[in-house]
């Protein structure tokens, strides 16, 4: 085991993600405002999404436009436990959710079934993405379909499911979505100490997803997959059934997505289908561009840069927010093929040759 | 075979069955006679074929890129195949491995419930075939050793990968096969930055790696100097007996030097066949591709 973890990173480097990872799990203690913390729990799921993300971009080769649906489904999960642990509490006092009253139904639909409890929704939120994920990439992969081809399958994907999610019949709200949530397993989820859990989960989350992402890359599956990436017919002639790479990677990043929709939703106090529009999808994979593909820590530092940058234009110039974001995309395309932390290597021998020329006038005098 | 089943096969169709079959002891059934030594029906009994192609064809838009292609490996045998450009050599491999499916015929390994034509790339792979390309195709993002540890031989499932280390028997084949291509001190470097010989010979390695039944090589000496050439040839002769190799080249002067055997294609035909000298001497051979 020990080994593994040394395998995995050297002692260094775990100490410096164990002591970012204790500064993120501390900043609410040390003076981060109210206000602020579920917005950085926010933060912290988009992070999970971002590995999920460069799992599969990164590491497989496989470039994903429909991320934000298994994010969103996820989501959905969660929203429908705290939708249904409200019931009698809405403006009808029904047991059902207000819209369905609103649409009349009686009854809840079988769907809806099993959601009052936590555990089973917790428990959805990873399941459903995840058998969405296996079933449509087993068809997918199998046919070989791949490339920018695969791509645009995931997007039409889904950008269906808004529109499916969009339907007051389908049955999860409609438009409006899922909302006025009031409690999580009891607790108030405007109390300050719930939100304080939850921003602590997240960051649980988050590294705990690191792990995995860590130990998936740097297994001798990992190797398999970046050489899938890099000629998958070779390997196949190695033996591997690339296929069942695929499927496999692809199937987890989709879960890992659920799970960093379901933290979310109890954050943001929303769910509804605007988070499974195209354009999330294409955000998360500009996360992970601006970031650098392949490098996990990256991903997530992306994430928060093109969230942060948006969360600070939007409410200056509101309007600018696309079009920033589209340059952002070119520019990293262009000039940063390896995003960020390419450009952190790149710089390292001009920054090491900078600190050399500091050095040798002290030392002289 | 039960002895009752003795019904002797007839010849024409329209002739009924007879009802009463008539009891033939085993014993008094004549032996059946020895194949004449030119028979190209495989005998799996008296000659080791470990590989053997019959009947194929394949056509891409009408094209016939192989017609009707019979072929036998024995084991051990180290095989040339030669022909011109579009004679079919590189289609017949990738029939052989998988990646092309053919309209007619079949490819079996070891016995004839091995057609290969039916099987995937890797399960091919895994029975037994390892094949090197045309243009040299490593793993550019890993390291040489990585190259050599993805080709190893092994269980490669998803959960296996996913949990399985190195052992040290793995390491220690690992650093034999990087002897014997001569690319231990290279084994920290990222393959894609390896000399376009060195690539040659790294997917040699892997292919030793895999230990193939069959190793199909595609030109392993374009674009090599005259010294790695010769290397080539010893290491190729080296690993005849143990494997089975047929090599596909155009340099006429390194198949010479290590050719027992010459299979010539030609527009999808196999024109000619057997040793060096008497192909060489065949005037088709001569006049379709040595004459050039």
């Amino acid at each position: 085991m020990l080994t593994r973890l040394r395998e995995m990173h050297s002692p260094l480097a775990w100490g410096l993600i164990a002591g970012a990872a204790l500064l993120i799990a501390a900043l609410p203690a040390i003076g981060l405002p109210e206000y602020l913390v579920p917005q950085f729990g926010k933060f912290l799921c988009f992070g999970i999404a971002a590995l999920a993300m460069d799992l599969v971009w990164g590491y497989a080769g496989i470039l994903s436009l429909g991320h934000g649906l298994f994010f969103a489904l996820g989501g959905y999960s969660m929203g429908m436990y705290l939708m249904r642990s409200i019931a009698g509490e809405g403006v009808y006092r029904s047991a059902l959710p207000d819209f369905m009253v609103f649409l009349d139904w009686k009854t809840l639909p079988w769907y809806w079934s099993g959601f009052q409890s936590f555990g089973f929704a917790a428990v959805m939120s990873l399941v459903v993405p995840g058998v969405l994920a296996f079933v449509f990439g087993w068809f997918a992969f199998r046919s070989r379909i791949r490339g920018v081809y695969f791509s645009i399958v995931t997007q039409a994907l889904t950008y269906a499911a808004t529109l499916l999610f969009f339907q007051n019949a389908t049955g999860f709200g409609g438009n409006n979505g899922l909302t006025d949530f009031k409690r999580i397993l009891g607790a108030p989820l405007h109390d300050p100490t719930t939100r304080r859990t939850l921003y602590l989960v997240s960051a649980i989350a988050l590294l705990g997803t690191y792990f995995v992402c860590r130990f998936v890359v740097t297994s001798r599956l990992g190797r398999v997959l970046t050489a899938v990436r890099d000629a998958e017919l070779k390997t196949r002639f190695c033996g591997y059934e690339s296929t069942h790479y695929k499927v496999f990677v692809w199937t987890l990043s989709a879960m890992l997505c659920g799970l960093a929709g379901a933290l979310y939703v109890p954050q943001v106090g929303i769910i509804n289908p605007s988070e499974m529009q195209p354009s999330n999808s294409i955000e998360m994979a500009i996360w992970v561009a601006v970031g650098g593909r392949g490098t996990l820590l990256g991903a997530v530092l992306g994430a928060w840069l093109v969230v942060g940058g948006k969360s600070w234009l939007t409410a200056a110039i509101p309007s600018a927010w696309l079009y920033a974001l589209g340059a952002l995309f070119v520019i990293v395309t262009l000039f940063l093929p390896r995003g960020l932390v390419g450009l952190g290597a790149k710089l390292r021998p001009a920054v090491d040759m900078v600190i050399a020329r500091l050095r040798r006038p002290a030392k002289a005098t | 075979m039960s002895a009752t089943a003795a019904t002797p096969p007839t010849m024409e169709d329209e002739r009924p069955t007879p009802i009463v079959s008539i009891v033939i002891p085993d014993s008094a059934l004549p032996d059946s006679p020895p194949p004449a030594d030119d028979s190209t029906l495989p005998d799996v009994g008296r000659r080791p074929y470990v590989l053997w192609v019959e009947d194929l064809s394949v056509s891409f838009d009408g094209f016939k890129a192989l017609n009707g292609v019979t072929l036998e490996l024995e084991t051990g045998e180290l095989r040339c195949l030669i022909g011109p450009n579009g004679a079919g050599k590189t289609t017949l491999m990738d029939v052989i491995t998988g990646k092309t499916r053919p309209d007619t015929g079949g490819v079996f390994l070891d016995r004839r419930e091995n057609d290969l034509t039916k099987l995937s790339e890797c399960r091919i792979a895994e029975l037994g075939v390892g094949r090197k390309f045309q243009r040299p195709t490593v793993f550019q993002g890993h390291t040489v050793y990585e190259n050599c540890e993805l080709a190893l031989r092994g269980r490669k499932g998803v959960w296996s990968t996913l949990f399985r280390r190195r052992t040290p028997a793995e390491r220690d084949r690992i650093q034999d096969i990087l002897k014997i291509i001569g690319l231990s001190e290279h084994a920290a470097r990222p393959a894609g930055l390896l000399a376009h010989g060195q690539k040659q010979w790294l997917e040699i390695g892997m292919l030793l790696a895999q230990d193939p039944k069959v190793l199909l090589v595609d030109e392993p000496v374009a674009g090599m100097t005259h010294a790695e050439m010769e290397r080539t040839a010893e290491l190729l002769r080296s690993l005849a007996g143990k494997h089975t190799i047929v090599v596909v080249e155009h340099d006429m002067e390194f198949v010479r030097s290590i050719a027992r055997r010459v299979t010539v294609l030609h527009e999808g035909r196999v024109l000619a066949d057997g040793p060096m000298a008497e192909v060489q001497a065949d005037p088709r051979v001569v006049e379709v591709y040595l004459g050039e």
